[in-house]
C-alpha cells in the first residue's frame, strides 16, 4: 500500500472519528439536542481524510454545508464541532452558525458554506490574496456534484484559470444533487469535462479509497503549488445516510445503497491494511475505544457548555459599530 | 481646496488608497484598459499596473465573491460593480457571504471589502439600467451602506469604506459623475457615517441622500422664492441610518418630506418615515410626505422617465402640502 504503519493508523483513526461523531450527532438530533439542518458525511469519509492529509496546515480550505468531517480532520476538536451543532457558545462559531457553518481561521478553515456554489468565488479570492501577497500555497475548494451546475462554478473556473490562481477544485461526487441523481441533473455526467473547457487539468479518483484519494490530492496539490495554476479532481463517492434529517430517500433504491456499502471506505481500508500487515484487529479496537471516549467527552462538554446570553443577540453583526 | 468632478473625486480617493496601501486593489468590469464604464478609473491601469487594476470577465457573482475571499485573505479590495442593476447578479455573494460571514463565524473573520456601484436613472437607458435599490442593501444586517451626494463625500466615502473593517456598499450616482464641486483632500474626513444638514431651514425638513440631493437642494431654492425656508438633510449613511439627525431636524421644523429615488413601496423613504413615526410623532404638525419613484419600470422616453422620478417641482409641491395641512 506504500504506507507506514503510523500513517495507516492515522488515516483509520480520522475516518472512524468522523463516522462515530456523526452517528452520535444523528442520535442527538433524534433526541432534539441538535436542530435545524444536519447533513451527514457517513460513507464519504475517505474523501475528507485523504484530501486533508495531503494539504499543508497553512493552506486554506473552503467547504460545504456537509463539512463536519473536513473540520474534524482539519484539527477542530470534537467538542468544538459538537458544541456548535448544539448552538452553544463554546462551539467553533460561538454557536451562531450551527452544523452548516463551522469556521476556524487558525486552521484556515473558511466554512461551512450553505449556499451551493457560494464557496467557489471565496476560494478564488483567497487564492488571489495569496498570489498578490507572494505566498505559494493551495486554496482547497470542496463542493459536490450538484454545485457544478451553478453559474458560479463556471465563473470561478474561468477566473481562476484566467488569472492563474492556485485553487484546487475538489469535487465530491456523491451521485446526488440532494435527491436528483447525476444523470438527471447533468447533461454530461463526465464532470471532468467541465473544467477542461477552461483549460483546467482534471482527474478522477475512487473516493471510497482513502489511499488513492490522498495520493491523488498530494499530486494535484503539489502541481498547483509548483505551477500556481488551478486544477480539478473529482472524487467519486457515496452518501450512505439521507441528504439531511428530513429526507425520506424516495429517490434511490435500497439495493443501490447496499451495493455502495459493500465498498465502505472504512471496511475497505481495514481489510487492505490488515492484509498488508500494517494493522491488526487490536489496532481497530484500540481506535474504536479511543474515539468512543473522545465522542463521549465531546457530548459531555457540549451538554455542560453555556448558552450565549440574550444580551449578546446582536453581537458580531459588524466588526465596528458606528458611534 | 479645489474644484473637481464627482468622477475625479472617486478616482483621486482610489488612487490615494492604492498608493498608500499595497493591500488595496481594484477589480471590476472594464475598470482597466477601458478606463471604467463611467471613466472613473481612467489612467489607473497605466499608473498602477494590471496586478492592482484588474479587468474582470462579466461574472458579477464570481468577482464580487472573489473580492470577499481576497478580503478574508488579508487584502483590501475595491470591487466595482458597473451598476446596481448588475449587482442583482451578485446579490447572493453580498447578502449571503459578505454580510453574514462575521456573524456566522462567531466574530472570527471580517470582510473588509468596498463594493462600489453606480445607481439611479435619468439617462434614458430604460428599465434594466435605471433601478435604484439602495433600500434593499440598507435592509441587510452585516452591511454598511453609503451614498455619496457631493463631490467631497465621493472622495471621503471611498477612503472611509476602505478603512472600515466591515463590508461597505458605496452608491455613486450615475447622473452625478460630471457634477463639479469643491474637493479638499487635506480636510478629508472618515466620518461619513452621520447625516449632515446641507441647507439650514425652519419651515420644513427635506430628507434625502445621494442621487436626489441636488434635486432636493434645487427644490429648496424653489421654495425660497415663495418664502418657505426648507432645511435639507443629507442622510449619507443608509445603514446605519442616523435616526438622531432625522429626529433633530423634524423636531426643529415639525414637517418632513422624504425624497428618495427607490420605488415608493418599501422604499428607503418608508423606513425614514417609520423612524419619524416611532421617534418624533408628537413633533409633527403635518403628515409626512414621500417623493419617490413612481411604481413603473423606468420608461425609455425622456418625458415619461422625468415624470417617473423625483423632480424639484414635485418635491416643492410636497413641501407645500405639508405646510397647508399643518396646524
Amino acid at each position: 500500500m506504500g504506507l507506514t504503519r503510523d500513517h495507516a493508523l492515522e488515516l483509520l483513526h480520522q475516518m472512524v472519528r468522523i463516522r462515530r461523531l456523526e452517528e452520535k450527532a444523528a442520535e442527538l438530533y433524534s433526541a432534539g439536542k441538535i436542530r435545524g439542518f444536519l447533513h451527514l458525511y457517513i460513507g464519504e469519509e475517505a474523501v475528507a481524510v485523504g484530501a486533508m492529509s495531503a494539504l499543508r496546515p497553512d493552506e486554506a480550505v473552503v467547504a460545504t454545508y456537509r463539512e463536519h468531517g473536513h473540520a474534524l480532520v482539519r484539527g477542530l476538536s470534537a467538542t468544538a464541532v459538537l458544541a456548535e451543532m448544539y448552538g452553544k457558545v463554546s462551539g467553533c462559531s460561538r454557536g451562531r452558525g450551527g452544523s452548516m457553518h463551522f469556521f476556524c481561521p487558525e486552521a484556515r478553515f473558511y466554512g461551512g458554506n450553505a449556499i451551493v456554489g457560494g464557496g467557489f468565488p471565496l476560494a478564488v479570492g483567497l487564492a488571489l490574496a495569496d498570489k498578490m501577497q507572494g505566498r505559494r500555497r493551495v486554496t482547497a475548494c470542496f463542493f459536490g456534484d450538484g454545485a457544478t451546475d451553478e453559474g458560479e462554478f463556471c465563473e470561478s473556473m474561468n477566473l481562476a484559470a484566467l488569472w492563474k490562481l492556485p485553487v484546487l477544485f475538489l469535487c465530491e461526487n456523491n451521485q446526488y444533487s440532494m435527491g436528483t441523481a447525476l444523470a438527471r441533473h447533468a447533461a454530461d455526467v463526465e464532470l471532468t469535462h467541465r473544467p477542461m473547457a477552461f483549460g483546467i487539468p482534471a482527474e478522477k479518483v475512487d473516493g471510497m479509497d482513502v489511499v488513492a484519494v490522498e495520493r491523488a490530492v498530494r499530486y494535484e496539490a503539489e502541481s498547483v503549488r509548483e505551477q500556481g495554476t488551478p486544477r480539478f479532481l473529482e472524487m467519486v463517492t457515496y452518501r450512505y445516510r439521507a441528504h439531511s434529517m428530513y429526507d425520506a430517500e424516495l429517490y434511490r433504491d435500497k439495493a443501490e445503497v447496499a451495493e455502495w456499502k459493500e465498498r465502505d471506505p472504512i471496511a475497505l481500508f481495514v481489510a487492505r491494511a490488515t492484509e498488508a500487515e500494517l494493522i491488526e484487529d487490536a489496532d481497530v479496537d484500540a481506535i474504536e475505544q479511543e474515539v468512543a471516549a473522545e465522542v463521549a467527552r465531546a457530548v459531555e462538554e457540549a451538554e455542560a457548555a453555556e448558552w450565549e446570553t440574550l444580551e449578546d443577540l446582536t453581537r458580531n453583526v459588524v466588526a465596528r459599530e458606528v458611534p | 481646496m479645489s474644484t473637481a468632478s464627482y468622477r475625479e473625486a472617486v478616482r483621486a480617493a482610489m488612487r490615494k488608497a492604492l498608493r498608500d496601501d499595497p493591500r488595496v486593489f481594484l477589480m471590476g468590469e472594464d475598470v482597466g484598459r477601458y478606463g471604467g464604464a463611467f471613466a472613473v478609473s481612467k489612467g489607473l491601469l497605466e499608473e498602477l499596473g494590471p496586478d492592482r487594476i484588474r479587468d474582470t470577465p462579466l461574472s458579477e457573482s464570481g468577482f464580487v465573491g472573489a473580492g470577499i475571499g481576497a478580503a478574508l485573505g488579508g487584502m483590501r479590495p475595491i470591487v466595482e460593480v458597473m451598476t446596481v442593476n448588475f449587482s442583482l447578479l451578485c446579490l447572493d455573494q453580498i447578502v449571503n457571504n459578505a454580510a453574514t460571514l462575521r456573524h456566522m463565524s462567531g466574530g472570527q473573520v471580517n470582510v473588509p471589502v468596498l463594493i462600489r456601484m453606480a445607481t439611479g436613472a435619468g439617462k434614458q437607458v430604460a428599465a434594466q439600467h435605471s433601478h435604484s435599490f439602495e433600500n434593499w442593501y440598507a435592509s441587510v444586517p452585516g452591511l454598511k451602506v453609503l451614498a455619496a451626494g457631493t463631490v467631497q463625500d465621493a472622495y471621503d466615502m471611498v477612503l472611509a469604506g476602505l478603512e472600515d473593517p466591515d463590508p461597505v456598499v458605496l452608491f455613486e450616482t450615475m447622473v452625478l459623475y460630471n457634477m463639479e464641486g469643491e474637493l479638499d483632500e487635506e480636510a478629508s474626513s472618515l466620518d461619513v457615517w452621520h447625516a449632515r444638514v446641507r441647507r439650514e431651514g425652519s419651515d420644513v425638513s427635506l430628507i434625502t441622500y445621494g442621487s436626489s440631493l441636488p434635486k432636493t437642494l434645487k427644490a429648496a431654492e424653489l421654495l425660497a422664492i415663495d418664502g418657505i425656508v426648507a432645511e435639507v438633510l443629507d442622510l449619507r449613511s443608509l445603514r446605519p441610518l442616523d435616526t438622531e439627525a432625522i429626529v433633530r431636524t423634524v423636531s426643529k421644523t415639525h414637517r418632513a418630506v422624504i425624497v428618495d429615488e427607490t420605488y415608493r413601496s418599501g422604499s428607503l423613504a418608508a423606513e425614514v418615515c417609520a423612524r419619524i413615526g416611532e421617534n418624533a410623532f408628537y413633533e409633527l404638525d403635518a403628515p409626512v410626505e414621500r417623493v419617490c419613484t413612481v411604481e413603473v419600470p423606468i420608461p425609455y422616453p425622456k418625458h415619461l422617465e422625468d415624470a417617473a422620478l423625483p423632480q424639484p417641482e414635485r418635491i416643492a409641491e410636497a413641501a407645500k402640502r405639508t405646510l397647508q395641512r399643518g396646524g
